[in-house]
C-alpha cells in the first residue's frame, strides 16, 4: 500500500482476526540474575497493531472496569492515529501514574476483564498500551502537564505518598488547591518505592512520575511521621491545613505465630523488600544496609499473593540456589496475578502448594536451618469463598533452608489512629470512613486506600485517592460537614 | 538535610551533636529516638534523643562510634549536615512520681538514660544515678547527671574512677541495705540490662530497660526490630523502646543484634581503608539537596 493512498478503516471482522500482541520479555535464564525489568514494552509496531484490535465500542465496558475511569477508547484511538503524546495526556486526565499502573495493575480483572473482545477472543492489551504511551512520553522528554485551575487559597495535607496519596494529590493540585504530601521514609512513593521490586517497576520510573507531580506544584515533605513528628490536630490548628487525607496504607506485617519465627534469617516481606528496594541492600557493600547473604543457599517464602511472588523472585535474583514458595492452599486459590506466577515459575521458583509451615528450626548461632511443614488438603469454602485448607495428619516433613520470608499480608498500623483520639476505627483497627465520601468521624479529615480497606492493589488505592480528592473538593467548596454514615 | 550546629567529643569515640530539627525538637519527650541516614548510600540507624531545645529548634544526640555509620557520623563537624533525620519515634518514657528511682547508665547508655533521669527528677522522684564505664576516660556526662540526680555513684571496670566493679554491684548494695527502691531504669549493653533485671526480679521492683534492636523504618512497618516478651512478640520501634525488664528475652535480643556481624565488619573494614569516600558522599548528598531542594532525597550522586 503506497503512503498517499488512505487506508480504509478496518471492519470489526478484520479487527478480531488480529492476534493479541505478546509482551516482549527478558529471557528467563538471563533475568534470574539481574534486576532489570522483565517486561520490555511493546514496540511502536506492536502498539499500533494492538490498538487496531480495539472495537471502539459505543458504550465501552473497559472504562467502567477501571477504578480511576481512564478513557481507554479515546487514548487507544489516539495510538492508532500515531499521536502518542496526546494519548498519554488523555490517560493523565484520570490517572496521574500511567507508567506505573501500566506495569502493576491487574488489568485482567479490571479494564481487560470487561473488554468485549474477551468473550470470544483475547481481550485488548490495555495495560500494554498504557505502558507504551507513558514510556513514549517519558522518553520523548515532552510532558503534557494538565491545566491547573486558579489558586483557591485552600491547603490540603496528604499523609502518605503511596498510590492513594499521589493520585489524590494530582487531582487536588489540578483543582487549584495547595497540596503537601507527607512521607515518613526518606523517599517519595510509599509501596511503589519500598515494596515493588525493580524488575517489575523500576524506581527511576516512580521518581519520574513524582517529578511530574512536583512540576505540577505538589509539595513533598519526606522524613515526617504524621502522628509523631506532627499530629493531625497540629496540621489543622497550627499549620493551617483546611483538610487532611490519611492515606498511610496498612503496613503492619503479619507473622505466622509459630515457633522459631524470630530466628535470624526469618524476615517479614516488608522488611526484606524494604532492605532491597528502598535501601538497595542487593548492592551491599556499595550501599550500607545489609541483607542476609543467600548466595548458594536455599530459601523459602510463605504466602501466595503478589508480595510473596515479589519476595521469592527477589531472593532468587540475590543468588539463592533453591527458592521455594510455600502456600497452604492450591495454586488455583493463589491471590497472585497469573502473570506473576508464570514469571516466577519461568525463573525456576519451586512451588510447594497445599503446604503449611508449623515451625522454624535453628542452629546454635540463632540462624534458621529448616522449616517444618505439614501437607494440607482442601475442605469446605470459608468466609472468603475459597476452600479452606486443613492439615493432613502425620504428613510433617522438614525442608532445609537458610532464609525465610513471611508474606501473609498486613494489618492496620495504628500510628495515626492512636495519636488522633477523635478518629473512629473499625474493630480491626482500620480507619472508619464513609464508603461514598471517605469522610472520617473527624471534621475535615478523610481516609482512603489500604488504611480503610486493608491490603489491596495499587490501582484500588489510586481509585480511593481520586474519590477522596473529589470529596475533599466538595467539602472545601461547601465548607459544611455533615456527620457521615459510615464513620 | 539537617544541619549540625555543634559537635564535640565527650570521650574517645563518643561525640555529642546538636542538630537543627525544629519539628522534632518541639515534639520530643524523654525516651524517644530519631532515625538518621547520613548520605545517599547510607543505612538508617536509630539514636536516642539526649536533649532538645524547642526554642532554638535543635536536638542533641550522643553517639558512640562502633560500626561504620556511627564512626562516619563522628567524623562530621559543625557546619556539616546529615541527609535524613526523622522522629521523634517510639513511646516516651513513663514519667510518674514513683518515689525513689534508680537510673543506671552503662557506657553510652548514660547519655540515653540522662533525659529520663532528668524528667523523673522533675516529677519529684528521689533519683539515684549509677553511671558505669570500662575506665575513667569513658565516663560521660558526669556533671550533667550530677546536676539532675540526688545521688550519683560511678563505677569503672578497672577501678580508674569511682568504685571498681559493675553497676549491678552498686544496685545490689542499695537494695540489700534495705533502702526502698520503687523504680529502676537501666540502659546499656543488653547483658548489663539483663543483669539488672535479675538483680531486681526477686523483689519485684519495677524495672524498665531501653532496647537497642536493629531497625529499618522505625514506624512499625517492617518488624525487623521485633523482640520477644512474656506477652508475645513486640516491635521495639513502636511498642518500645522501653519495656518491662522482667519480661524481655535478652538472649534473643543479643542473638538478633548479631545478625549482620559479618557484613558490619566488612563495611567497617572498607570504610576505615577509605573514610574520605564516605565523607565525600555525605557532603555531596547534602550539597545536592541544598542546591536542588526540589529533588530532596531522591538525589543520588553517581
Amino acid at each position: 500500500m503506497s503512503a498517499n493512498a488512505p487506508t480504509p478503516p478496518l471492519s470489526n471482522k478484520e479487527r478480531v482476526k488480529i492476534p493479541r500482541q505478546h509482551m516482549p520479555e527478558q529471557d528467563a535464564g538471563l533475568r534470574r540474575s539481574n534486576f532489570e525489568e522483565v517486561n520490555q514494552g511493546l514496540t511502536v509496531l506492536g502498539a499500533t497493531t494492538e490498538a487496531l484490535r480495539c472495537l471502539q465500542c459505543a458504550s465501552p465496558k473497559c472504562m467502567a472496569g477501571c477504578p480511576v475511569g481512564v478513557k481507554v477508547k479515546d487514548f487507544v484511538e489516539l495510538i492508532v492515529e500515531g499521536d502518542y503524546l496526546r494519548a498519554a495526556a488523555k490517560i493523565r486526565e484520570d490517572n496521574i501514574l500511567p507508567a506505573i499502573t501500566g506495569r502493576v495493575c491487574p488489568q485482567e480483572t479490571q479494564c481487560e476483564g470487561c473488554c468485549i473482545l474477551g468473550n470470544k477472543f483475547e481481550p485488548l492489551g490495555i495495560g500494554y498500551l498504557e505502558r507504551f504511551v507513558a514510556d513514549y512520553e517519558r522518553q520523548s522528554g515532552q510532558l503534557g502537564l494538565p491545566d491547573r485551575a486558579p489558586p483557591t487559597g485552600k491547603k490540603v495535607a496528604i499523609v502518605g505518598s503511596g498510590p492513594a496519596g499521589l493520585s489524590a494529590a494530582g487531582d487536588l493540585v489540578r483543582m487549584g488547591h495547595a497540596v503537601t504530601v507527607f512521607e515518613a521514609l526518606h523517599e517519595i512513593g510509599g509501596v511503589l518505592i519500598y515494596g515493588i521490586p525493580e524488575f517489575r517497576l523500576p524506581k527511576e520510573i516512580v521518581r519520574r512520575e513524582v517529578d511530574v507531580m512536583r512540576a505540577m506544584g505538589v509539595d513533598f515533605q519526606t522524613n515526617v511521621v504524621i502522628g509523631k513528628t506532627v499530629t493531625i490536630d497540629e496540621l489543622m490548628a497550627d499549620e493551617g491545613y483546611d483538610a487532611v487525607l490519611v492515606a498511610t496504607g496498612a503496613g503492619l506485617p503479619k507473622f505466622l505465630g509459630v515457633p522459631g519465627e524470630h530466628l535470624n534469617g526469618v524476615y517479614s516481606a516488608n522488611e526484606f523488600l524494604t532492605r532491597v528496594n528502598l535501601m538497595r541492600a542487593n548492592e551491599f557493600p556499595e550501599y550500607d544496609e545489609p541483607v542476609f547473604d543467600v548466595r548458594g543457599r536455599d530459601i523459602a517464602v510463605v504466602g501466595g499473593g503478589n508480595t510473596a511472588m515479589d519476595a521469592v523472585r527477589t531472593a532468587a535474583r540475590l543468588g539463592a540456589k533453591t527458592s521455594y514458595l510455600i502456600y497452604r492452599r492450591s495454586e488455583a486459590e493463589m491471590p497472585a496475578r497469573a502473570e506473576e506466577a508464570k514469571h516466577a515459575k519461568e525463573e525456576g521458583i519451586t512451588f510447594l502448594c497445599l503446604t503449611n509451615p508449623v515451625a522454624f528450626l535453628g542452629e546454635e548461632d540463632g540462624f534458621v536451618r529448616s522449616v517444618r511443614c505439614m501437607k494440607m488438603e482442601l475442605g469446605e469454602p470459608d468466609a472468603s469463598g475459597r476452600r479452606s485448607p486443613r492439615p493432613i495428619p502425620d504428613s510433617e516433613f522438614e525442608l532445609p533452608i537458610q532464609m525465610a520470608i513471611i508474606a501473609l499480608g498486613t494489618e492496620a498500623n495504628p500510628l495515626v489512629q492512636s495519636t488522633t483520639p477523635d478518629l473512629k476505627t473499625t474493630r480491626k483497627g482500620y480507619i472508619a470512613a464513609d464508603p461514598e465520601t471517605l469522610r472520617t468521624s473527624k471534621k475535615g479529615v478523610f481516609a482512603g486506600g489500604d488504611i480503610v480497606t486493608g491490603g489491596a492493589t495499587v490501582i484500588l488505592a489510586m481509585g480511593a485517592g481520586r474519590k477522596a480528592a473529589a470529596s475533599i473538593a466538595d467539602y472545601l467548596n461547601a465548607g459544611t460537614w455533615d456527620q457521615p454514615q459510615g464513620a | 538535610m539537617f544541619l549540625i550546629v555543634a559537635a564535640r567529643f565527650l570521650a574517645p569515640d563518643v561525640k555529642r551533636f546538636t542538630i537543627e530539627a525544629p519539628r522534632v525538637a518541639k515534639k520530643r519527650k524523654a525516651g524517644q529516638f530519631v532515625i538518621l541516614r547520613l548520605h545517599a548510600h547510607g543505612e538508617r540507624i536509630p539514636l536516642t534523643i539526649a536533649d532538645s531545645d524547642p526554642d532554638a529548634g535543635t536536638i542533641t544526640i550522643i553517639v558512640q562510634g562502633v560500626g561504620k555509620t556511627t564512626k562516619l557520623l563522628n567524623m562530621l563537624e559543625a557546619g556539616d549536615a546529615v541527609l535524613d533525620l526523622v522522629g521523634p519515634l517510639g513511646r516516651p518514657s513513663e514519667i510518674e512520681r514513683f518515689g525513689t528511682a534508680v537510673v543506671i547508665g552503662g557506657g553510652v547508655g548514660a547519655a540515653i538514660a540522662y533525659p529520663t533521669a532528668k524528667a523523673l527528677r522533675e516529677a519529684g522522684n528521689h533519683v539515684i544515678a549509677i553511671v558505669g564505664a570500662r575506665s575513667r576516660e569513658l565516663v560521660i556526662l558526669e556533671d550533667e547527671i550530677r546536676a539532675i540526680s540526688d545521688e550519683l555513684l560511678i563505677t569503672t571496670d578497672d577501678g580508674t574512677y569511682g568504685t571498681m566493679g559493675f553497676v549491678t554491684d552498686q544496685l545490689r548494695g542499695i537494695i540489700e541495705s534495705g533502702r526502698r527502691v520503687d523504680y529502676v531504669l537501666a540502659i546499656g549493653p543488653p547483658r548489663m540490662m539483663q543483669a539488672v533485671a535479675e538483680a531486681t526480679r526477686a523483689r519485684g521492683i519495677r524495672t524498665v530497660v531501653s532496647l537497642n534492636s536493629l531497625m529499618v523504618d522505625g514506624t512499625g512497618m517492617c518488624g525487623g526490630c521485633r523482640i520477644l516478651t512474656t506477652g508475645g512478640a513486640r516491635f521495639a520501634c513502636v511498642d518500645g523502646p522501653e519495656f518491662d525488664a522482667h519480661g524481655v528475652d535478652f538472649d534473643l535480643l543479643v542473638q538478633r543484634n548479631r545478625k549482620y556481624a559479618r557484613q558490619e565488619a566488612e563495611s567497617l573494614r572498607r570504610f576505615l581503608e577509605h573514610p574520605e569516600r564516605d565523607l565525600g558522599l555525605v557532603r555531596e548528598s547534602c550539597r545536592l539537596e541544598q542546591q536542588h531542594p526540589e529533588v530532596r532525597c531522591e538525589a543520588r550522586p553517581s
